[in-house]
C-alpha cells in the first residue's frame, strides 16, 4: 500500500465560489486507478466530491476527466502511472474541457457532446424497406469503421480539441467518428445526404485544424482525425462535393499544385483554392490578403519574380507517380488499427484496404496509460 | 556528419530565412547538409486527405533517396509538418511488409525501393539526440541571458506520441525547453505551447484560425516572453505573417517576434542577425535584437 496525494479541482455553482484545488491522501496499491483514488477520498474524507462513474473498466465511458493536464478516462489510469507524470508528485484531477462544469469534476455532456452527436444523425438510414429478417452483409464490409464503433462516448477527444476551443459551433471529433462509422456501412442509403450536410455546414468536417489532440486524447485508439479525413476523401474525390469552407477546392489545387510543381508554390495556393486569380469568388480573398502579400514583399520574404514565377517544376517521375494512382480504380488504404502492426518484417499481418480486409484480426486494445 | 537534408516548401517560399539560416548554422555544428533536391512536397496531411496511396508513395521516394545519399548517418528536415506528414506515412510503410512491396513496386521503375526503419529527425530531435545539448552549450558564443523565449511546439511534431517516438526516455516534447536553457536563455512556459497555430484552416476559417494564433500570442504577451521559437515554419507563417491580421480578430496589439528554431541557434553562436535572415519577419524581432549593435536585448557586452 502506497500513498498518493490527489489534487482535485473542486467547484460548486450553488456556492457562488470561485473553482479552487483542494489536496486528498489515499492509501492504495499503485495499481489501482485514480477512479479508486477518487472514490477513497469521497468515502473517507469528503462525501461531496462530485465524479461520474459506472463500470471501472473502461467501457462505459462515464469518468472522463484531464489528470496531469491530459484527458483520460479516471478509472484508465493506474495512481502510480499518474504519479510518473505528475509535477511534483501530485496527481491533478480537473474535469474535461469545452463543455460547462457542473460540479467538481463532472461536466455537462449533454450540452455539448449529445448534442453533437445528435447533430449527425447517429443512426442507420437504409435505403428501401426494411427486409424481412437483419440486413445481410459481407462481413469484411464492415471492418473499416470497426475503429469508430470502437467508441465509448467519453467525450475526452471533445475536451481537447482545439478547434472547438475557438469555434465551439464545430461539430467535433466524436461526433465525426460517430458521422463516418454510418457513412462507412454499407446498408446505409444516405452517404451522399450526410457528407453534403456535413461538407456544407461551415463548421463541419473542414473545420477540423489537424492537430491530432483527439488522436492522443482516445483512450481507444477511434483516432477521430483520421475518420474525419475519411470523410473528407470520400466526400471530394467519390461524391465531388464543394464545399462552403472551400476545403474540397483547396484541397485539389494543393494537390494539383504539387503535381505540377513538385514543390508547394505557395503563390497559386491561395487563388487556386478559389478558382484561380481571376475568379469572382477569389478577388475578395485575395484583397483581403493584400495587406500580408505587401508586407511579405516589403521584407524581402518574396519577390515579384519570385511570387509570379516558379522556376521549380515537378520531374517526370513524380508526375508518373500521380498518374499511377489516380488510375486506378479504387483507392488503396492502409488502417493500421484494422491491419495490426507486424512483429517482425515478413509476417503475414493481413492487410487492410477495402477490397482484401477479409480475415483481419483487430489489434489488442491500446493498454492503459499508454 | 552528414546528413540527408529535407528542408522542405515553406522554408524555401514564403519563409526563405529559415532555410538560409539552417544554412549558416549547418557548418558551426559540423553538419553537412546534402540537399534532396528531387524529392517532393511531404504533401502536409492534405495529399493523404485526398489519397493516402498517393502520400505514402512520393513520401517513400523521399525517404529512397535519402538513403542513396552516400555516407549519410539520417534523414534530416526543419519543418514540424514535414517531419509529422512523412512520420504519418511511414509509420503504415514499416508497419506491413505487404504495403511496403506495393508502394516500391510503384518506386521501381525509377529504380528506388524504401527500406523499412530509416531515421528522419527534425533538426531540434538531430541536436538533442545526435549533437548532445552539452556540446551545445559549449560552442555557445552569445549567451540568450535575460531573453524570456516562449517555445511553440506546433502540433505535428508532438502528437501523436507513438508515432513520434515520444516517452519518458525520449522526451521529444520537451526539447525546446531543454535547447533555449543550453543557449542560456528563459523558458517561458505559456498556455499555447503545445497548442495549433490555425494555419491548416486559414483557408476554411479564417476567423477560428487566427482567433488560434492570437491567443497564443497573446498568452505568451501574458506571460513576458520577448519572443517565439518554433520549429515549424508553417505556425511562423499564422503566427508572423498574418499576426496584423490576428491582432484585429483577438482586438489586442501583439507586436510578437516568432524566431524560426535555427535563427535562435544561430544568435546564441554569434552570427549576425541580418545573416539569419531576421529582418525578414513581419514583426521585427526588436525585443530580440539590438539593431545598433547586433546583440540581444538587455545583454550589455554580449558578443
Amino acid at each position: 500500500m502506497a500513498e498518493y496525494t490527489l489534487r482535485l479541482r473542486r467547484y460548486s455553482p450553488e456556492t457562488g465560489e470561485a473553482p479552487y484545488w483542494e489536496d486528498f491522501q489515499v492509501d492504495l496499491d499503485g495499481h489501482r486507478s485514480v477512479l479508486d483514488g477518487i472514490l477513497q477520498a469521497r468515502d473517507r474524507t469528503d462525501g461531496s466530491i462530485g465524479i461520474r462513474c459506472s463500470c471501472r473498466a473502461a467501457i462505459c465511458g462515464s469518468c472522463g476527466v484531464r489528470i496531469n493536464g491530459r484527458p483520460n478516462l479516471a478509472c484508465h489510469m493506474h495512481l502510480d502511472k499518474a504519479t510518473e507524470n505528475a509535477v511534483d508528485g501530485i496527481i491533478t484531477v480537473e474535469p474535461m474541457g469545452n463543455m460547462p462544469v457542473l460540479k467538481d469534476l463532472i461536466v455537462d455532456m449533454d450540452a455539448v457532446h449529445w448534442k453533437k452527436i445528435q447533430r449527425v444523425t447517429p443512426w442507420l438510414l437504409p435505403d428501401g424497406p426494411d427486409p424481412e429478417r437483419e440486413h445481410i452483409v459481407a462481413p469484411e464490409s464492415m471492418i473499416d469503421v470497426t475503429q469508430s464503433m470502437a467508441c465509448i462516448q467519453c467525450g475526452a477527444c471533445v475536451s481537447d480539441c482545439l478547434s472547438m476551443e475557438v469555434d465551439p459551433l464545430f461539430i467535433g471529433p466524436a461526433a465525426l467518428a460517430k458521422a463516418y462509422r454510418f457513412v462507412g456501412d454499407p446498408r446505409d442509403g444516405q452517404h451522399y445526404e450526410r457528407l453534403k450536410d456535413l461538407a456544407e455546414d461551415p463548421h463541419g468536417i473542414y473545420d477540423c485544424t489537424h492537430c491530432f489532440n483527439c488522436i492522443e486524447a482516445c483512450p481507444k485508439g477511434v483516432a477521430p482525425m483520421s475518420q474525419i479525413m475519411r470523410l473528407r476523401r470520400i466526400a471530394g474525390s467519390d461524391h465531388e462535393i464543394d464545399d462552403r469552407n472551400n476545403g474540397h477546392r483547396h484541397e485539389q489545387a494543393f494537390v494539383k499544385n504539387i503535381e505540377r510543381n513538385g514543390l508547394l508554390h505557395e503563390a497559386d495556393l491561395l487563388p487556386d483554392s478559389y478558382g484561380g486569380k481571376f475568379h469572382p469568388r477569389a478577388i475578395p480573398v485575395l484583397t483581403g490578403s493584400l495587406p500580408a502579400i505587401l508586407k511579405a514583399l516589403q521584407r524581402g520574404k518574396v519577390t515579384p519574380r519570385k511570387a509570379l514565377l516558379h522556376s521549380h517544376k515537378a520531374g517526370d517521375d513524380v508526375k508518373r507517380i500521380y498518374k499511377h494512382v489516380h488510375d486506378k480504380e479504387e483507392r488503396y488504404e492502409l488502417n493500421l488499427y484494422v491491419a495490426g502492426e507486424e512483429d517482425e518484417p515478413g509476417d503475414d499481418a493481413p492487410q487492410a484496404g477495402h477490397a482484401d480486409a477479409a480475415g483481419s484480426h483487430l489489434p489488442e486494445e491500446r493498454s492503459p496509460n499508454q | 556528419m552528414k546528413v540527408a537534408y529535407w528542408p522542405g516548401c515553406v522554408s524555401r517560399g514564403f519563409t526563405p530565412e529559415l532555410h538560409g539560416s539552417m544554412a549558416k548554422v549547418a557548418p558551426l555544428l559540423d553538419i553537412e547538409l546534402v540537399e534532396l533536391d528531387r524529392a517532393s512536397c511531404c504533401g502536409a496531411g492534405v495529399i493523404a486527405e485526398h489519397n493516402q496511396e498517393l502520400a505514402d508513395t512520393l513520401n517513400a521516394r523521399t525517404f529512397a533517396l535519402a538513403g542513396q545519399v552516400e555516407g549519410a548517418d539520417l534523414m534530416m528536415n526543419i519543418c514540424s509538418t514535414c517531419q509529422g506528414a512523412q512520420s504519418e506515412c511511414q509509420e503504415r510503410l514499416d508497419g506491413n511488409t505487404e504495403y511496403r512491396e506495393h508502394v516500391n513496386e510503384t518506386l521501381s521503375a525509377e529504380g528506388l525501393s524504401y527500406e523499412k526503419g530509416l531515421a528522419n529527425k527534425h533538426f531540434l530531435w538531430l541536436m538533442v539526440e545526435e549533437i548532445g545539448l552539452d556540446r551545445i552549450a559549449s560552442m555557445v558564443k552569445r549567451p540568450l541571458t535575460g531573453l524570456r523565449v516562449g517555445p511553440f511546439y506546433g502540433c505535428y511534431i508532438v502528437r501523436p506520441t507513438d508515432r513520434l517516438g515520444i516517452d519518458r526516455d525520449t522526451p521529444r516534447d520537451t526539447y525546446l525547453h531543454a535547447l533555449i536553457e543550453a543557449l542560456g536563455g528563459t523558458v517561458v512556459d505559456y498556455a499555447g505551447q503545445y497548442k495549433c497555430c490555425g494555419f491548416p484552416i486559414i483557408t476554411m476559417n479564417q476567423q477560428a484560425s487566427l482567433k488560434q494564433a492570437g491567443r497564443h500570442l497573446g498568452d505568451a504577451l501574458d506571460a513576458d516572453a520577448d519572443c517565439l521559437v518554433t520549429p515549424c515554419p508553417l505556425c511562423h507563417l499564422n503566427l508572423d505573417l498574418q499576426q496584423p491580421l490576428a491582432e484585429k480578430v483577438v482586438g489586442r496589439p501583439l507586436g510578437m517576434p516568432v524566431l524560426h528554431l535555427p535563427q535562435m541557434v544561430g544568435l546564441a553562436l554569434g552570427l549576425d542577425p541580418k545573416e539569419l535572415g531576421l529582418s525578414k519577419h513581419v514583426v521585427k524581432p526588436t525585443s530580440v535584437i539590438d539593431w545598433s549593435t547586433s546583440v540581444l536585448a538587455g545583454v550589455p557586452n554580449a558578443a
